[in-house]
């Protein structure tokens, strides 16, 4: 079967999952996180059948203070840079002990998190080396707030052009991150896995059937969602969905599944807004001039015409 | 009836005992002089004599990573490795016995760089031996395969649940074609319980593993392991008797070759144990006074049964296999003195580094040893000697 016709359960507003979090309350996130509000999202839509591994990052320190945890399924932290790599010995392990009839004969998804640094700068080859092997059960979730905010908002690889970090500072000889950011969707696609998808909180739908989709399929499935950092970006706190959307219609960070290598576009943007709109929210943008602004504009529009050519180019 | 040994390489007969022990993941990397091990692991595994997933993952970090990760799940789990692949794992080897994820880890120990070099030293396993790692060093190949098998048996029991790292001096001992007992699958399984982890990942019981803890909780959580590591030196005995009583080879934490009445006791640790029995012969049928204290159990350490062995000695020389940089001591002689600092009337301790890098340790060797300790007593020693060096 092709991974595309794999079926389902879709959640929809009426099929929205009830009952408790899988992420319980009470953890230490900053007011108006948006980061854990989709890890929430994704956690619910998953139900509580599987088994999650994390990188050190916000996500962990904020929901794991010993003695208590805000896990609600078995959860494992080890380290920063080696999510993918632990969640594959989960995986193999898990299947090898299914094999042998050591535990019940059902898939388990083990569903591997981490931010944005934990996958495109120290995570990389683990996440590479996990990719290409082919973990069947294996789900990579890269919580992007573009920046090392758990440390105090340095830049890393995934920091948009342009933005002020503590390590990308604005100056007088600087535009902040002189750098555009990584494409990590592409790079995961490039290992030719059955399932990429980009996602965003503020369309919470998408994103929780995106996970569904990524446990349904064999095969590592990696989702790159997009996770606002009020207080990274020097943002107010009520605005992380708000910006979840503006993203999305700006064509800055558009919603798109790889399915077996092929493209489809799941938000199409026709009429999108100005960049400018997205950026002014953001303290982090306010140095930029409006040159910098139009560069920005150009550089997001041939990112969303090449997209456009390989939804076209290589249709699911 | 008694089995008959067959001639395998060393390397390989570990691996064998990995098969014998049912092991459910292999998680490994390439590098020399350990990759006979992993090669003969893929074989078996690709010819079904042995069921068990083998991620052949890209690096060390990723394969302790994963075994990690494998072992929080409940599988039986094992890799190897040497030399600049555990200095890779480093982070990932002080993290698996806080965690209490048991482990088994085949170093075929090899010099660290620089300047690289793929021969044989302690360096490796010295970089990490405060980690909390159950460790021990095999003299011979019989050795290296029953040892593997009891490192299962140590770290899976319920009351230890910690990884051990099995230490064969890499070529000289990992590549040497030795007659080794191989048991029947049978046996081993009478002997080696199935890995009941009662505290894993388990969707029925979920529990949250590798918490964050703060200045408050920091100390007794690290104190906790170092409680568990100091008591399983009562378990691993209990074991090597267990093996003892069903496989009749009988292993001790140290062992001692003629000691009781030498007057210069040399301690080492790992093959040239072997070279060094052979020159205390030599020099006994000379009418020296020396014997040996073979260190089998590294960590942790034995500092009760050290103590009891060395303490009538006039003179202990000690042997370290690791270049220790801006001290006065190896490792291995460190622990040593501190075990013997508070007896009565100690015997002098030297310390002498030889076998690095894969240089030759000979019987001649160790008759310098003897000869310059001494010498040494008249003068004492401020710190260590290298063997053989060129100055």
């Amino acid at each position: 079967m092709r991974s595309a016709d794999v079926p389902y359960e879709k959640v929809t507003a009426k099929t929205f999952p009830k009952g408790l979090d899988t992420l319980a309350s009470g953890h230490r996130a900053c007011q108006g996180c948006g980061e854990v509000l989709a890890l929430r999202l994704l956690l619910k839509s998953l139900g509580s059948e599987f088994i999650a591994v994390s990188a050190t990052g916000c996500m962990e320190v904020c929901t794991s203070t010993f003695p208590q945890s805000s896990w609600r399924v078995p959860w494992l932290h080890v380290a920063f840079e080696n999510a993918a790599a632990v969640a594959s010995g989960v995986e193999s392990a898990l299947h090898v002990l299914r094999k042998k009839g050591k535990i019940p004969n059902k898939r388990i998804p083990v569903v591997a998190v981490a931010g944005d640094g934990g996958t495109a700068d120290i995570g990389l080859q683990a996440l590479s080396g996990a990719l290409e092997r082919g973990h069947r059960d294996f789900i990579y979730v890269c919580l992007d707030n573009e920046a090392y905010m758990n440390t105090g908002i340095q830049r890393s690889s995934a920091t948009p052009f342009g933005a002020n970090t503590t390590t990308s500072p604005s100056g007088t000889h600087s535009k902040g991150q002189h750098t555009w950011k990584k494409n990590m969707p592409a790079i995961a696609a490039a290992h030719g896995v059955p399932y990429v998808a980009t996602a965003s909180p503020a369309f919470h739908l998408d994103l929780m059937n995106k996970i569904r989709r990524a446990a349904a399929i064999e095969g590592p499935a990696y989702l790159h969602v997009y996770a606002p950092c009020p207080t990274g970006w020097r943002m107010k706190p009520e605005l992380a969905v708000e910006c979840s959307r503006l993203v999305v219609n700006s064509r800055i960070f558009p919603l798109y599944e790889v399915i077996d290598g092929h493209y489809v576009i799941n938000r199409k943007v026709d009429n999108p807004i100005p960049v400018a709109d997205y950026l002014k929210q953001q303290g982090r943008f306010r140095h930029l001039k409006p040159e910098d602004v139009e560069l920005i504009q150009a550089r997001v529009n041939l990112e969303y015409e090449n997209l456009v050519k390989l939804a076209g180019t290589f249709p699911v | 009836m008694a089995k008959k040994p067959i001639g395998i390489e060393v390397s390989l007969a570990v691996a064998e005992a990995v098969k014998l022990c049912d092991a459910d993941v292999v998680a490994a990397y390439p590098i020399t002089p350990q990759t006979h091990i992993v090669e003969h692991l893929s074989e078996l595994v690709a010819n079904g004599e042995l069921d068990a997933a083998y991620i052949p993952v890209e690096s060390e970090h990723s394969a302790m990573s994963s075994c990690i990760g494998s072992s929080a799940a409940g599988a039986r789990t094992f890799t190897a490795t040497s030399s600049q692949g555990l200095a890779l794992m480093n982070e990932m080897i002080y993290i698996a016995p806080v965690l209490r994820t048991p482990i088994v880890l085949a170093i075929a120990n090899r010099a660290l760089s620089a300047p690289i070099n793929i021969w044989n030293d302690h360096s490796d396993i010295m970089s990490v031996r405060d980690a909390g790692w159950i460790a021990v060093f095999a003299e011979n190949g019989q050795e290296a395969l029953d040892l593997t098998i009891m490192a299962f048996k140590i770290g899976e029991r319920p009351d230890v649940r910690l990884p051990v790292s099995l230490n064969i001096d890499g070529f000289t001992l990992s590549h040497f074609i030795e007659p080794i007992i191989i048991p029947d699958h049978e046996e081993v399984q009478a002997f080696l319980p199935p890995n009941e982890a009662t505290v894993k990942l388990d969707v029925a019981n979920p529990i949250s593993i590798g918490l964050l803890a703060n200045p408050e909780t920091y100390t007794e959580i690290r104190k906790a392991t170092d409680d568990i590591l100091l008591a399983s030196k009562d378990k691993v005995i209990e074991v090597f008797k267990e093996f003892g009583k069903a496989f009749g080879r009988h292993y001790r934490v140290i062992e001692t070759y003629r000691h009781e009445d030498a007057e210069i006791v040399l301690v080492t640790m790992g093959s040239i144990s072997e070279t060094a029995m052979t020159a205390i012969d030599e020099m006994r049928e000379a009418g020296e006074k020396v014997g040996l204290i073979r260190i089998r159990l590294w960590r942790p350490f034995p500092v009760e049964e050290l103590k009891a062995a060395l303490v009538s000695a006039k003179v202990v020389a000690v042997v370290d296999r690791h270049m220790v940089m801006g001290a006065p001591n190896g490792p291995v002689c460190l622990e040593i003195k501190s075990a013997l600092y508070d007896a009565l009337n100690p015997p002098k301790v030297f310390n002498f580094i030889m076998g690095l890098g894969g240089r030759d340790v000979r019987r001649v060797d160790f008759k310098t040893v003897v000869e310059r300790s001494k010498s040494l007593v008249k003068g004492g020693q401020s710190s260590f000697e290298i063997v053989g060096v060129y100055e």
